[in-house]
């Protein structure tokens, strides 16, 4: 085989695999063998799957010489460790979980799987998807594949190093305020979190259920595309999922951006990242412009109140989501003197620091006397984001911003938890909105002052975030799409892993 | 702004998790660092502005009332920490008359 079919994007695996040049089980093999060569370094498997991939890939085989065109006929697929898939280890990245085989499989995972993808691994993220670098999982680290010695970004940190390693072509994350944006950008791939509804969280492990949505990461983005139409759809399993058709969007890739509004949001000012970022998204801007764009000013007068809202709500939600982890039906339990004294003692070995903290802040928050004051005040503030958005998108088609406020850091880098919140304060407000949007690769920054790691500080990638309205996937990545194509960023560089 | 004193080991009580001395020290200097950030809400007028639970508009979903696929129940019973026969085995939950 002269073509290396590790490097292949989605799109172009099952072009050959249906069009049988190759087979799903030695596309299969082939990335089997390559992440057991880079996986000890980059660490985006909790769990790799060689046999079942294998088997998944043989069955993909017999459909395709039945005469099937599978739309990721044999795909390979990063699955994130809170999605179940029957009869895999599935941990969510904590202790809690460590041992606990999943009895059936999520909705999106099991589409993906019809659809012709091959699960390769159980990737890594922080613990119950709860921080921004990934270095909150209980179970292991993962590490940078454009840098070894930085974050991938998190949550969705495994799904995304897999990807940028050419561990898998495409890996299922989930985003609750930014968690497969930030990382996207972080490691060179393209991010999507679709509108909240548009893929069904049944078997999705639930952080907080009113702002959590399963997407793609992948490397291109028509691969988001082709990854979003497979796992998008209503689903009777979940009562939130939106009973709408998922309209194509693979075949609306559009090549330049004439007609199109495109807002940039007064109050994110992206002098406050460093020259260096500044100038690198008032290119991408300008990039925007030149492919016949028109660029207009919008207003989002509740910037600045997005972390405050999102730090009570989401932990208010998983509060109560984690009280189902007690040591009774499944999962950790330690011993103590009676029920209460078991729950209490299984809960503090099982979880780790952020997620106890964001329990108690949730608790706080809901606790009688501060309801009102806290969790309430912020469902207000939660409408006053959605109103702004409306009055946003009476001027534009789609907002540009950045995905994160800065390259991919050093391990141990945010100390401090509010640092590492910050990460997502560009990805928090559209989350609260529940509206569309992705990260794709917008230029590369050398990040100033000393590196960690093996010497010479590295190039890291930069994410563009575009957002749409509600419902507008199509328009978004057909955008998405010609902005990749017009800047090329995703290819000047190459992870540090290479084969 | 101001760190808010927050009663952690109270907090602790209701969320069902025991906490080391050193861990009520330190989450109740991060969990009052935090809502001194989160107490920037006050700053914004609502008192028109309903409450939104989910943005996405939804009214309730209901479906017929039968049965259908389900787990087996050897299945969930073979997950959990302890068992006896059809049950989930858990330490004592009333105490003794004393």
């Amino acid at each position: 085989m002269a073509r290396d079919v590790v490097r292949m994007t989605a799109s172009e695996v099952a072009k050959a695999v249906n069009g049988r040049d190759v087979s799903a089980e030695e596309v299969t093999q082939a990335v089997l063998q390559h992440v057991d060569a880079v996986d000890d370094r980059v660490g985006a498997y909790l769990t790799r799957l060689h046999d079942l991939a294998r088997a998944y890939a043989r069955k993909v085989d017999e459909r395709v010489r039945a005469g099937e065109k599978l739309p990721l006929a044999g795909v390979p697929l990063a699955v994130k460790d809170n999605m179940c898939l029957e009869g895999t280890r599935t941990t969510a990245g904590s202790k809690i979980l460590e041992q606990w085989i999943a009895p059936y499989t999520g909705t999106a995972v099991q589409r993906m799987l019809d659809a012709g993808a091959v699960p390769i691994g159980k990737a890594n993220l922080d613990e119950f998807a709860m921080g921004s670098s990934c270095e909150n999982s209980a179970l292991g680290t993962t590490r940078n594949p454009y840098d070894l010695s930085r974050v991938p970004g998190g949550s969705s940190g495994g799904s995304v190093a897999a990807v940028a390693a050419y561990e898998a072509a495409i890996g299922m994350g989930s985003d609750t305020g930014g968690s497969i944006r930030e990382p996207a950008a972080f490691c060179n791939t393209v991010g999507f979190k679709p509108t909240y509804g548009r893929v069904s969280r049944y078997g999705l492990i639930a952080f907080a259920s009113s702002l959590d949505q399963i997407g793609p990461l992948t490397r291109t983005v028509e691969d988001a595309a082709l990854a979003y139409e497979a796992m998008a759809g209503h689903d009777r399993m979940d009562s939130t999922s939106i009973d709408r058709p998922v309209e194509k969007a693979s075949t609306a890739l559009r090549s330049d951006l004439k007609g199109l509004r495109i807002g940039i949001v007064k109050q994110f000012v992206t002098e406050k990242l460093g020259a260096q970022t500044h100038a690198l998204y008032q290119q991408a801007y300008s990039d925007l412009e030149r492919l016949g764009a028109t660029l207009v000013e919008v207003e989002l007068p509740t910037a600045d109140y997005g972390l405050a809202t999102y730090y009570l709500i989401a932990p208010a939600e998983c509060s109560s989501n984690l009280a189902r982890f007690d040591g009774v039906r499944y999962g950790l339990r330690v011993e103590g003197a009676d029920v209460g004294a078991m729950y209490e003692a299984t809960r503090a070995a099982g979880f780790g620091a952020e997620v106890k903290r964001r329990i108690l802040i949730g608790t706080y928050a809901l606790s009688s006397g501060y309801y009102d004051a806290y969790y309430v005040k912020a469902q207000k503030a939660r409408t006053m984001f959605a109103n702004d958005f409306k009055r946003a998108f009476a001027s534009c088609d789609l907002i540009a911003s950045p995905a994160a406020s800065s390259p991919a850091f050093a391990f141990n880098a945010k100390s401090d938890p509010y640092s590492m919140y910050m990460m997502d304060y560009y990805t928090i407000p559209m989350s609260l909105a529940g509206l569309p949007a992705l990260s794709v690769p917008c230029g590369w920054i050398t990040p100033e002052g000393p590196s960690t790691g093996s010497g010479q500080a590295r190039p890291m990638p930069m994410g563009l975030q575009l957002a749409a309205p509600l419902f507008e996937e199509v328009k978004l990545l057909a955008a998405a799409h010609a902005y990749e194509q017009g800047t090329q960023h995703a290819s000047k560089c190459h992870p540090e892993i290479s084969r | 702004m101001s760190s808010e004193k927050i009663d952690v080991r109270y907090v602790a009580k209701l969320a069902r998790i025991a906490l080391t001395d050193e861990e009520v020290e330190r989450f109740g200097a991060q969990l009052g660092d935090l809502l001194g950030h989160v107490n920037v809400l006050s700053e914004l007028d609502t008192a028109s502005v309903p409450a939104t639970a989910q943005v996405v508009e939804s009214r309730n979903v209901e479906r017929e009332d039968s049965v259908g696929p389900v787990l087996d129940r050897e299945t969930v019973l073979s997950m959990a920490p302890q068992r006896q026969g059809p049950f989930f085995r858990v330490p004592r939950i009333i105490a003794e008359e004393g």
